[in-house]
This record gives C-alpha cells, structure tokens and sequence, in this order.
C-alpha cells in the first residue's frame, strides 16, 4: 500500500498467473538431479476462507444497547468498581457484574492517528483511534473519535471532552458507538 | 531447583522472507549451528538430548497446525519428548524458560529450545492482521485492529504525563540499528539519524516505519543442560566454552489483554507490590514518586507495563539483582516499538518511572566504542540491545526471545567475535546480563538472568 510519494518500491500484492507446469530436466541423470539443489523455490498462492460464528456471550447485552443507542458498561455490586468496557466478572472480588449505564460524553485518555493499518481496516485509514475516560467508570474504553484533522494530531487531544455518536443501523460491532468532540456540533 | 547452564546457540539470518526453504529447514539451520558449535555430530547430539521445547506464535502465518511436532520430526528428535509454547511476542523467551524447567526439575539433563515463525507466508498487511486477532476480537480488534496504532496510543500517554519526546525515542532507532550494523544476523544493516527516524514514512503517530520492528522469516535453537547433561555432553566430545553461562534469574507477568481494563493504582500499592527493593530503599525515589502520584499519576496505566515490573521483580530477586543498572552488563529487550524500549527501561528499573525518555537520550543504553553521530551527554552504563534488538535484528515472532537468548550466551562466552566476525559488539568482560520477551500490549512478559560462572 504505497502511502507516501517518496517509496521506492512497487507496491506488492498477490495478483499473478496460474501455472499449470514449470521447467524441469527432461532427461534425469546424476548431474540434473544435483543440478535441482540450485533451483529457486516454487512459491504459490494458497487461499483459505472461513467464516466464524462468534458468541458475544455474556457480553451480548452491551451491543443490544448500542444497536438502541444505549452506552452501557458493569459494575461490581459490592465495591462499585465500574468497567466501561464490558466484563462479566470483577478482577479483585470475582464476583459477577452488574449492567449499568454510562454516560455519553467522555474525555480523551490516549490516542493515536493510524495512518496504516491492517488489511481489514487499510480503507479506514487514516483514522483516529483512542481510549476513552468517563465519570464514574474506573476503566477505559477503545473507539474510534471523528471529527479531528488526522493531519493535526497532537498531544492536546489528550483530556478534550468528547460525546458519542451511533451508527443509524447497527453492524454488531463496538464501532456501532464511535465519538466526536464535545463542542462540535451535531450534523 | 538444579543450576542450569546456557551451553550453546544458533540463529539463522533473518529475512523479510525465506522462500528457499521450508520453516522446518529454517529451524533446522539454527539447531546445526548450536550443536556444530560444541564441536559434536548431529547423531551424537541426537543420541545425548533429552528433549525439547518448541516456540512459535502464530497458526495462521502458515496455515498449518502443529508446526511444533513437525519441526521436531525434521530435526529426528522423535520420540523424545517435547511440547510447544505459545505467549505471543513472549512465546520465544517463555520456551526459554520452559526448557530452563525441564532442567532445573530433573525432568531432563539436556534439552534444547527452538522457535520460529514465517511470517512472509502472507502479505504485510494480512500479516497485521494476524497479529492484531492477539487483542480482544470482540472489544479491540474491530476498532483499531492494528498493533502500531496500540503501542501508539500507549506512547502518547507515556508523552503527556511524562514529557517524553519523539526525538527521545528516535535515540532507540539510531542505536539499535547502529548496533545491527555489525550483527550479521541481523535483517537491516542502515546508519540513521534522529532525522531519518522522524521523516520516515508516519505509520500510527508519533511512531514512524523506523520506530518500529518489522516482520521477518527466521529460527533460533539454544541447548540448556544440568550438570550431569553437561558431563555427558563433554563425555560424547563436546566443547563446552568456559566459563560456563548460567541462568540464574527467572520472571514472568502479566496484564490484563484489554489495555482498557488495566488498573490505575494509587502510590500505596505501586510502593506495596510494585515498586523495585532499590525503589523503596531510596527517601530521594519515594520522594520522586509521591510528587508524580500527587500530580496524578496513576499505575500502570496504559503508559507502563505492570507485567515486565513484575517479571523484572522477579527474575532480579532471584539472581539477587539489587541495583539493575550497575549489576547488569548489558540488556536484550523487547524493543518492537521504540517507545516501548523506552517504557521498558523503566519497568526493569534502569531508571525511574518517567525517566524512560531522558535515559533513551542519555547515553548508558549505547555500547562503549561504537559510533552513533550522536551528541551523548553520559558514557555508556549498561548496553540495551547491543545486537541490534528486534528493531533491527528482526522479529519472526517465535524465534526472537531464543535469538535473545543466543546472543546473550555468546556476549556471556566473550564469543561475539567469533561469531558476528566482529569483535566491535562484545561488551568487555560481560559478566551478567537480562534477557526480556514480551507480548501483546504487555500481556506476557519474561526476564531472565544469565550469568557468567566465576
């Protein structure tokens, strides 16, 4: 994926031609036979596919309440030790956790813009990838922010107020809530 | 626990890509060389292992379960027994410490420990992706799905509270890669400068394609024995170098997979279960401490790695490290990103939480003798990664905590020369080092001591 106008090389990718046969001595004798030690290697394309069928568990609830507009995260009953991102059991009690709303605005904790990614994600690019604090809640929370110039990045980003913002149609995924600064207005 | 001693070691070259062979003849390259370096025959080893333990990370790199049995099988080390270990980017440092196990228990007197990865199978950027599916595939992946950009957002926190600098960090690039220069093991042989890291094509910012590793085919094979292994290697006609390298320090720890939970612990329980004997010793370090928790600081955050605290804690505990820095001769760590060189300075205690970026820059983590372009305020203390690290060594995943390992035992021999055809990276005298794997975004983590024996 070539990015930058200063790489020199061609961007790889594995597109080629089917091969139905390759050079080999016609006649094996002692010499051709050792004369196959110096060849270079067959390299093919070998694809595999799958599809998974993956359970949220007992997580389910979380991305029910996103696909209804809803940011929910849990708590321990006793402590209130309280996760923004969902956990069916508390770390230090081991007790099971309760569901309990978050709030919909946020402040930036860490961030980063990515400006490559994995193969998955290379047409989101660039995007802005941060961990998110809110009131209340002891841990954080990963999303993606819209709404900042990835060209601009820059430590302040840190402590800005942001909100949230959901997909109209829900995807299933943690992305269905996704963050946008505070100040910024709605479209 | 039985002493163990770290008898010889192997690496093959790392590459982007090894199409020439296949991952076993790759291993099998690595696993030659060790035995070939005790001066005994393939047969003769053969006859005297006990078994081994295999390190890899990933299935899906080559598509193929059970590459463990199959590497095994290649080297005629069936029936012997073995087992295959996987903890991510940690996975070559905790075969090494599984196979250290094997030893110390009784339950083998020599046995070596091989690992690999091929990661050229597939596209860089599937190559990414595979690596991402080790973050939580229902909470992590679908957002970000990409390493680069996690380490990133764990360094620009690193930057707020503590004020580190890119430019801190580009000292980590300039000297790994300087240090490659004379490995010649190593994937990249470049001399850069701070500006060449910065102009560097930005991948997750801050972090350019110089700030971090890249992805390599290749294998590395150590033999351990006990006492009673290393008699009947000598026995059998081995050359064992004296004197001998013994590990002599063991830790692990752990995190938690999502960054997001990971605690914010206040200054009672850093000081309580975290902090270093050297730390809480020190009225000045206290000090030093309760002003940054004042300013809220908060432990370990997503800035620091509680599992390599603890795995340090641990390792040094035991090989009676009380002072990291002026007791260790050199470190190889787990530099995948520069920022987390940087991050790990701090967690093994070569300085101060905060501190990583202003010892980055400072001097003591280069090697004595070897040429940076650099202005350095301080004379080098203890070399981190003077082989180069992962930056510029390469990481093929399951090999690189064993290539650790390897280049240790050669520093701990005086045998660099002989094996680099350099004499350039031996640390003089080399007397004790640390070897550190780690995986994830600091999920596993491993420290070992090896010493030279008086």
């Amino acid at each position: 994926m070539a990015k930058n106008n200063n790489d020199t090389k061609r961007e790889e990718n594995l597109e080629g031609t089917i091969l139905f046969n390759v050079p080999f001595p016609k006649k094996l004798d002692a010499a051709s036979l050792k004369a196959l030690k110096e060849m270079t290697a067959i390299v093919k394309r070998q694809p595999y596919h799958v599809e998974y069928i993956h359970s949220y568990g007992q997580d389910s609830p979380f991305f029910a309440g996103l696909a209804n507009k809803v940011f929910i995260g849990n708590r321990d009953p006793e402590s209130g030790y309280t996760y923004a991102t969902p956990r069916g059991a508390d770390m230090y009690s081991g007790n099971e956790t309760e569901w309990v709303q978050l709030p919909d605005e946020g402040t930036v904790h860490a961030f980063t813009v990515c400006h490559f990614g994995s193969e998955e994600f290379l047409p989101d690019t660039p995007f802005v990838l941060a961990l998110l604090e809110f009131k209340g809640a002891n841990t954080l929370f990963l999303t993606r922010l819209m709404g900042l110039d990835p060209a601009k990045a820059s430590l302040d980003w840190i402590g800005m107020p942001v909100k949230a913002r959901y997909l109209r149609n829900s995807k299933m995924k943690p992305t269905d809530i996704y963050f946008i600064p505070a100040e910024m207005k709605e479209e | 626990m039985r002493p163990v001693y770290a008898v010889s070691g192997g690496v093959s070259k790392f590459a982007k890509a090894r199409p020439d062979k296949t991952f076993q003849a790759v291993v099998k390259e690595a696993y030659d060389y060790a035995i070939d370096d005790i001066g005994l025959s393939f047969p003769q080893f053969t006859e005297i292992v006990d078994g081994s333990v295999a390190s890899y990370f990933s299935d899906h790199f080559q598509r193929q379960l059970m590459s463990g049995i199959m590497a095994q099988d290649y080297l005629g080390l069936c029936p012997k027994p073995s087992h295959r270990v996987e903890g991510g980017g940690a996975t070559g440092g905790l075969c090494f410490q599984e196979a250290w196990k094997s030893v110390a228990s009784g339950s083998m007197d020599v046995c070596v420990a091989y690992g690999f990865e091929t990661m050229s199978h597939v596209e860089t950027w599937k190559g990414n992706e595979f690596i991402a599916l080790a973050s939580d595939v229902s909470f992590d992946y679908p957002v970000g799905g990409f390493y680069s950009g996690y380490y990133a957002m764990m360094v620009t926190r690193h930057m707020k509270e503590f004020g580190t600098t890119v430019e801190q960090m580009a000292h980590v690039s300039v000297k790994n890669y300087m240090n490659a220069f004379y490995n010649p093991y190593a994937q990249k042989h470049q001399r850069l400068t701070i500006q060449d890291v910065r102009h560097s094509p930005m991948v997750a910012w801050p972090l350019t394609r110089l700030d971090i590793c890249v992805m390599s085919d290749g294998a590395a094979a150590t033999i351990l024995c006990s006492e009673e292994g290393l008699a009947r290697l000598e026995k059998a006609g081995a050359k064992i170098a004296k004197p001998l390298v013994k590990i002599t320090g063991i830790g692990r720890g752990t995190d938690a997979m999502r960054m997001a939970d990971r605690p914010h612990d206040d200054y009672d329980k850093f000081m309580r279960a975290y902090a270093l004997p050297h730390e809480t010793a020190n009225a000045e370090t206290q000090s030093y401490y309760k002003k940054l928790w004042d300013k809220g600081f908060r432990y370990p955050g997503v800035h620091s790695f509680r599992a390599g605290r603890m795995a340090g804690k641990q390792a040094y505990k035991m090989a009676k490290i009380n002072d990291p820095l002026h007791e260790m001769d050199f470190i190889e760590l787990h530099d995948a990103y520069t920022s987390s060189e940087v991050q790990t300075y701090e967690d093994m205690g070569l300085c101060r939480y905060g501190e990583g970026g202003a010892f980055a820059e400072s001097g003591k983590a280069f090697v004595p003798g070897v040429e940076y372009g650099l202005k350095l305020k301080e004379k080098p203390v203890c070399p981190v990664n003077p082989s180069g690290g992962l930056i510029a060594c390469g990481h093929p995943v399951g090999a690189t905590g064993l290539m650790q390992a390897v280049f240790a035992i050669w520093q701990l021999q005086g045998t660099i020369a002989k094996h680099f055809k350099s004499p350039v990276l031996q640390i003089k005298n080399a007397k004790r080092g640390a070897i550190h794997s780690h995986a994830g975004t600091g999920t596993y983590v491993t420290a070992t001591i090896l010493e030279r024996e008086k």
